[in-house]
């Protein structure tokens, strides 16, 4: 049996929304951005976490790194609940967990060298400037393909693939365990996101990582999941193996998240020959009862309108919330 | 019968640096009804062709420095603003990446449907406004005659493009070029967005370019595919060829470094280095500094573009001898 690194247990968190509009008037409410999440991430593995924007996946992995705190539920990092950590407490724990980012021009501040940049977290985390502290930077710096003339430049000199390396290099250079890869390639070129990617396997490999790898290009995460978890308007819809949910999904989102991918070649065109979801996502201010999904599936049935599905295991490893497969079971 | 033929195109830009050309010798054509992709990545020049052929960029800093773009009959270029507005709309129309930064905030959709109609024809308020419940009921806005009086902020993103869609379309135009139509959306909206204008393109019959960074939207939409890199067209055919057959080798690195959906790969094969920015292109083939076919004559010459098979051309030096088994 493998062991989590990290698992979740009914993480939620509520944001209040809407209370300073315009002129104070627009009534206050709240956002269930996470709504009662479980699931866990095994050490060395990499979980892919998919589905479409406001779905929640990129506050699901802030809160796993307590970046925000929960409203509910609680997070274990390496078999100790870190949850209700002081602050002092937290920042011995954040060495081994880290965040890379979007957008490389965003997450670099622009008048730091990239020296600076990286050597950053390892002053944070109490070394002293100087040669030690260079050493490691150029090592790092190494591993992440770029040359030591790099050290002394800024971030615009660079371009978005280079950026980044300097992104995933200043994550890595305190060698955590766990990385959160918030949509990390997707705004990188398509020739450049595949070196981005073969770089963050090869550091996996080298340095024994754990990803939780958000993205919502569904092919660039098959090819570096191992597990996939598939989000809807906040709640986890489905968890398996990342080959049987590409190859037999059973919750009908999944199905039709796949089914909305362009075909790969001209021949498998998918106009007309493949089953689209109609509408869009609803607003988390104001979720469907009942299943989240109901409003947009070709398969809702009564009980779905009335009562959520909860996650069951059809079979082992293989997670869903969908009341076609609670069925058969009642 | 031709609807578009673009010849030889240089689009150049003022910088700080001096001119540098945006996009060089750009040629293509697109015949009624039909759907050409552009596909390339970040300065590939895509989008400055698009909007060189609708006229809408800044003279200066931009200069059409050399070409034609032929359409019904006149070249574009040749023509005064006021004569490019009266083709803009009934001619040629343009969607956008961004439907929130293409629609006006402080206006109703109907309202800015109603003006692109206006604008084109006289005709009395209520007929306006029946055209542009037709096209919202068009476009799938459901319950349009309700939603003609919200404001964009009121809808979702697909909504907003299906809005865009619908006043590029309101004036009948027989040339729509969508640039990255579907890049700000998610997948689910994307394959109901691509589905809605092939819809569109069989009921009017308009020709369509769709420019896009995305393989797998050119395989789901064009009929043929024109392939860019650094500001030039290297390689152009029918879609089926671009992914059987590829000549470039830079079309078939873009192919190879998509992963796939079904099978499972334990490395992907990159494209080394990174896209040249305009300024600083390398001299010969653009592609050179990355191609892992390069000989020193590729950093020479810049190779031009040539039929290699009937409707297939491809700007390469060795493309004929990689082709050969």
């Amino acid at each position: 049996m493998t062991t989590p690194l990290v698992s979740a247990t009914g993480l939620t968190k509520v944001f209040e929304v809407g209370s300073s509009g315009l002129f104070g008037l627009r009534k206050p409410a709240s956002l269930r951005a996470v709504d009662e999440v479980s699931l866990t991430i095994n050490a060395g593995e990499t979980l892919g976490l998919v589905g479409e924007s406001g779905c929640g996946k990129s506050t699901l992995g802030r809160l796993l790194l307590r970046l925000i705190e929960p409203t509910a539920g609680r997070i274990a990092f390496d078999g100790s609940d870190i949850t209700g950590l002081g602050r002092s407490a937290m920042r011995a724990v954040r060495r081994s967990m880290q965040i890379v980012f979007q957008d490389p021009y965003g997450a670099l501040n622009p008048r730091m060298s990239v020296e600076d940049i990286i050597a950053e977290p390892l002053l944070i985390h109490g070394a002293k400037p100087g040669a030690e502290t260079r050493r490691k930077v150029t090592e790092m710096l190494g591993k992440v393909g770029l040359p030591a003339r790099a050290l002394d430049r800024f971030p615009h000199e660079f371009s978005g693939g280079q950026r980044q390396r300097i992104g995933i290099a200043r994550a890595l250079v305190l060698h955590p365990r766990l990385i959160v890869c918030d949509e990390a390639v997707s705004a990188l070129d398509v020739s450049v996101q595949a070196q981005i990617v073969n770089l963050l396997q090869d550091l996996q490999r080298e340095m024994g990582l754990t990803y939780l790898f958000i993205a919502h290009d569904l092919s660039v995460v098959r090819h570096i999941s191992d597990r996939v978890a598939v989000m809807y308007l906040g709640k986890v819809v489905e968890i398996a193996d990342k080959r049987t949910i590409y190859s037999a999904p059973l919750h009908p989102y999944t199905r039709a998240l796949i089914a909305a991918v362009p075909a790969q070649h001209p021949a498998q065109r998918s106009r007309g020959r493949r089953e689209r979801i109609a509408g869009d996502i609803p607003s988390a201010l104001n979720p469907p009862s009942g299943c989240r999904f109901h409003t947009r599936c070709p398969h809702v049935m009564a009980v779905c309108r009335e009562r959520a599905p909860v996650l069951t295991e059809p079979a082992p490893g293989h997670q869903v919330a969908c009341h076609l497969i609670e069925a058969p079971q009642a | 019968m031709k609807l578009l033929e673009v010849r030889d195109l240089t689009t150049a830009f003022m910088t700080g640096r001096g001119e540098v050309n945006a996009i060089e010798e750009v040629s293509f054509s697109l015949e009624e009804g039909q759907i050409l992709g552009i596909v390339g990545e970040s300065g590939s020049g895509k989008s400055v062709t698009a909007l060189t052929v609708m006229g809408l960029l800044p003279r200066p800093p931009a200069r059409i420095a050399a070409g034609q773009v032929l359409f019904g009959g006149r070249d574009l270029t040749k023509l005064s603003e006021r004569e490019m507005q009266a083709v803009r709309g009934p001619g040629i129309s343009m969607i956008f990446q961004e439907p929130m930064t293409s629609l006006n905030p402080v206006f109703s959709i109907g309202d800015q449907i109603m003006e692109t109609i206006a604008a084109h024809e006289r005709l009395p308020q209520a007929e306006l406004r029946r055209r542009a419940i037709a096209m919202l009921d068009k476009v799938g806005i459901p319950s349009a005659a309700r939603r003609l009086d919200d404001y964009p902020h009121q809808m979702s993103g697909g909504q907003r493009q299906r809005v865009m869609i619908a006043m590029a379309l309101a004036c009948n135009p027989k040339l729509l070029i969508a640039d990255e139509p579907t890049t700000a959306l998610d997948v689910t909206i994307q394959a109901q967005i691509l589905d809605l204008l092939m819809d569109l393109r069989d009921e009017f019959g308009m020709g369509i370019v769709i420019i896009t960074h995305n393989m797998g939207v050119i395989a789901e939409t064009a009929d043929r595919v024109m392939v860019m890199y650094a500001g030039r067209v290297i390689e152009e055919a029918p879609v089926a060829t671009i992914f059987d057959r590829p000549l470039h080798p830079y079309t078939r690195g873009l192919l190879e470094c998509v992963p796939s959906l079904t099978e499972d790969r334990a490395r992907l094969v990159a494209i080394p280095g990174t896209l040249p920015e305009p300024a600083r292109r390398p001299p010969g083939c653009r592609f050179a500094p990355r191609c892992l076919h390069a000989e020193p004559a590729c950093g020479t010459a810049i190779p031009l573009l040539e039929t290699l098979e009937p409707a297939h051309s491809a700007a390469c030096f060795r493309a004929r001898e990689l082709a050969s088994p």
